[in-house]
């Protein structure tokens, strides 16, 4: 298991506790679904460490709008590769709420999924591979395609707006 | 047509080198079947019955000439000399092997082709009239359209792990013949009380398991906010289709479970958030595609011909071609020539490698280099002068090509069946060869008119049997073939789902069952009606007595 | 009790193979190896299923057969088309060798 991040391997600096289990003490940082934190929610405000919430499929990214600020990560569970429900959430958190934290692909999330995940604004990858090769797979995962069609929130300029620029520089020269 | 410029190009290349990795990857045991398999599958790599199988992408079922010969080179090299053009306008090849369809990719993305998501849980290939750009009824061609939901739907990050696959077709025209009341989306242009152009959208229409002819989800769109409403539509079907079950996994099982409003009242919440945003298209963005489809350079002629009368009057087979397979083109002088892939007996969309040569030299000739590829399963060449058409045809007759039987009872839409297909439950090539010599007589044929018989060999309906005027379900029962018959199915705008006519019969009575159908109608139409004209109006008893008598 | 074989289709080129008697795959039927009974077949298949075959093989399952004369024959006709090839094209596949 291994976290990558902006093209480096992270520590796991958080512990995530499902719907039931115990908590940890209040100095630690803290990752609860979304569930629990809708049910507890001014308690785990209240805690000391820092506080995640997951998202998992068929929940509604929208139920975090007024805790943001408050949250330093989501991490999106894909269950399985073929539940794309999480790409839709990284979108709407990214694009729409506003969300500048961190925003973690857990489950089973392979190399051949990151590109995508990336341009739905993931910033960081939970592998259930190891260290150097989590990395390796990630970085050559993102430099696999250099044209994009579709305007997300990544900041990747689409192949639209390099036209529109080039053929406005070419309208410049003729002119 | 649409010509690629460097950025398609570097993309469709960098496709071609990641594919070739992922193989090189699965072959040496990097990556698992499991894990390859959609992979693979995002390039139209299916294993079948006997081995892989390449579905090529053929966008909007538009063609260039250097393409379509690039086709039948592939099909050579590649494969065993043929490929099989599909009902979602595309062409598929039987045989390749693994190892070596990387490099069949490099060769189509030579040509500007490749076989980007043409299955897969992904928006598949946008499919079109295959007479855009020609047709005498159209308001205006679909196919600038279609090449900006192309882009738009290429490796989309958030919609390539969708529920289920996803289908759009678009028609230009008041009469449809791209089948959109039986997509995933459909679009129809039409002409808003403004007189602006733009599309009523129709969502949830599918065959399979579980047929539905869609629902008119917003009555106009107008052209710039065309793909941020495509976009609201796929972002709602992301999150809440169903993926409990793959048969209720598609968007129509979502329309149909929560109502078309309940739906609506969610794409329009949704679109209203990003309705101004960068997924809007301007107009100078429109004209620069539509001018890609700048129609070809026409010469200003008479509309008559005086060559082609003399020929038709003279030449019987010929003149039975024209009456068939020629169709009004909106250009004085000009028509619209079908190629049938149906010889009687043949094996419905198989064509080879030189059939498939020919027709692109024949389009280079005659059709300024254009062909089109139909749902149907045939070849357009959409630009032929009046004056070409006896040499056209003489040349396409030469080489089993000039079947003259478009619409007709032996024009019919069969996938590939139990013959190749992994899915299949039952063989339906051999039966439409059947039906097919069972009607071969020409003036048969043009009595009976209009007829669409459609043959899927499973429940996934991939022959379309649900909106045949005739369709045939092939099933097994216990280890025997056997094919239910239904009735009044119609893929045009007046969609209509066929009904079950009652038990199913085996492959030794299916010919004669379908023959009794035919000479029913033939004793009770009223003069000019179609079959399904016919069956509307009397409905199923009087066909059903002649299938069961008693029973 | 029926007999069974396990069959495959290869991974490089997809065609349709057969387990042998020495683990090996092969394109003719007849040189499958034959499981009767239940354990035997799930034995066949298990071995036919080990992970390392995921390099070699696709989709490796049990078929039914019989013996007719010096010849094993699928029982169902889908296994009889993926033995001989396309029935309207009996110029491809097996059958045309």
């Amino acid at each position: 298991m291994a976290i990558v991040k902006n093209d480096s391997l992270i520590e796991q600096e958080w512990i995530t506790v499902d719907a039931e289990g115990d908590l940890p003490s209040s100095d630690e940082n803290l990752i609860v679904p979304l569930e629990r934190f809708k049910e507890e929610r001014d308690s785990l405000l209240g805690r000391n460490g820092g506080l995640g919430v997951q998202l998992n499929p068929g929940d509604a990214p929208e139920d975090l709008a007024d805790d943001l600020d408050r949250l330093s990560i989501i991490t999106v569970n894909f269950p399985a590769y073929t539940d794309g429900r999480g790409y839709s959430y990284g979108r709407v958190l990214r694009e729409r709420m506003g969300f500048t934290g961190e925003l973690r692909a857990v489950g089973d999330v392979l190399r051949d999924q990151i590109l995508y995940m990336h341009r739905c604004g993931f910033d960081s990858y939970d592998l259930k591979v190891e260290g150097e090769v989590a990395l390796n797979k990630v970085r050559a995962a993102l430099k696999e395609m250099s044209v994009y069609y579709q305007p997300t929130g990544d900041g990747r300029v689409t192949a639209q707006s390099l036209r529109e620029r080039r053929r406005a520089a070419l309208g410049q020269k003729a002119s | 047509m649409y010509r690629y410029d460097d950025f398609d190009r570097q993309l469709v290349h960098e496709r071609t080198e990641q594919f070739r990795e992922q193989v090189k990857r699965r072959l040496a045991g990097d990556i698992t079947e499991e894990q390859f398999r959609p992979l693979r599958l995002m390039n139209g790599v299916y294993l079948q019955l006997h081995a892989y199988m390449l579905r090529v992408a053929v966008p909007y079922g538009t063609l260039r000439a250097d393409q379509l010969r690039q086709l039948g080179m592939i099909a050579r090299v590649y494969d065993k000399g043929y490929g099989h053009f599909t009902t979602r306008q595309n062409i598929q090849y039987n045989w390749p092997k693994l190892d070596e369809i990387p490099d069949a990719l490099l060769d189509l993305a030579k040509v500007e082709m490749h076989a980007i998501q043409t299955s897969g849980n992904c928006i598949r290939n946008t499919t079109t009239d295959q007479y855009a750009g020609a047709a005498a009824d159209e308001i205006e061609d679909p196919r600038p359209y279609c090449e900006l939901i192309r882009q738009w739907s290429t490796f989309h990050p958030e919609f390539t792990y969708l529920p289920r696959k996803f289908k759009i077709a678009v028609t230009g025209s008041p009469n449809d013949r791209a089948a959109v009341k039986v997509h995933d989306i459909g679009l129809r242009m039409h002409q808003n009380d403004a007189g602006e152009t733009g599309f009523e959208v129709i969502v949830g229409g599918g065959l399979g398991r579980t047929p539905f002819v869609g629902k008119t989800i917003r009555d106009f769109i107008g052209k710039n906010d065309l793909f941020s409403y495509l976009e609201a539509i796929l972002r709602v079907y992301n999150r809440f289709g169903r993926r409990d079950n793959k048969y209720k996994a598609r968007i129509k099982i979502l329309v149909h479970e929560e109502g078309i409003d309940k739906i609506r009242e969610l794409v329009e919440e949704e679109w209203s958030q990003i309705k101004d945003g960068s997924l809007r298209v301007d107009d100078a963005e429109i004209a620069h595609y539509i001018e890609q489809f700048a129609p070809p350079a026409f010469e200003t002629l008479a509309d008559d011909d005086a060559d082609f009368e003399r020929h038709k009057s003279e030449n019987r087979r010929f003149a039975n071609w024209v009456r068939s397979n020629v169709i009004e083109h909106k250009q004085p002088g000009y028509a619209i020539a079908n190629v049938s892939l149906k010889p009687i007996g043949g094996i419905p969309g198989d064509a080879t490698d030189t059939q498939m040569e020919l027709v692109a030299d024949l389009s280079e000739k005659y059709s300024f280099g254009d062909v089109r590829v139909t749902h149907e399963q045939n070849l357009v060449l959409p630009h032929v002068k009046k004056a070409d058409l006896f040499a056209l045809w003489t040349a396409l007759d030469a080489d089993n090509l000039g079947t003259a039987n478009l619409g007709y009872v032996t024009d019919i839409i069969s996938c590939p069946g139990l013959d190749y297909c992994a899915l299949a439950t039952a063989r339906s090539i051999p039966l439409s060869q059947r039906i097919s010599e069972r009607f071969s007589d020409l003036d048969r044929q043009h009595d009976i008119g209009e007829l669409k018989i459609k043959i899927s060999g499973c429940i996934n309906a991939c022959g379309h049997h649900h909106v045949g005027h005739i369709g045939i379900l092939g099933l097994d029962k216990r280890g025997k073939e056997f094919y239910q018959i239904t009735l009044g199915g119609d893929a045009s705008q007046d969609a209509s789902i066929g009904k079950i006519a009652g038990a199913g019969f085996s492959e030794a009575e299916v010919v004669d069952a379908i023959e009794s159908l035919v000479t029913k109608y033939i004793d009770i139409r009223d003069g000019g009606e179609r079959f399904i004209d016919t069956y509307r109006r009397v409905g199923m008893d009087p066909f059903k007595e002649v299938l069961y008598g008693d029973r | 009790m029926s007999l069974q074989v396990v069959t495959a289709n290869r991974l490089d080129d997809g065609l349709v193979v057969f387990l042998t008697s020495d683990g090996s795959w092969s394109e003719n039927i007849n040189d499958a190896r034959t499981a009767e009974g239940k354990e035997a077949a799930d034995a066949l298949l298990a071995e036919a299923s080990a992970p390392e075959l995921d390099i070699v093989i696709v989709g490796p399952y049990l078929i039914d057969v019989e013996q007719q004369g010096s010849d094993l024959m699928p029982t169902k006709y889908r296994e009889v088309l993926r033995t001989k090839g396309p029935s309207v094209r009996e110029d491809l596949g097996y059958q045309a060798v």
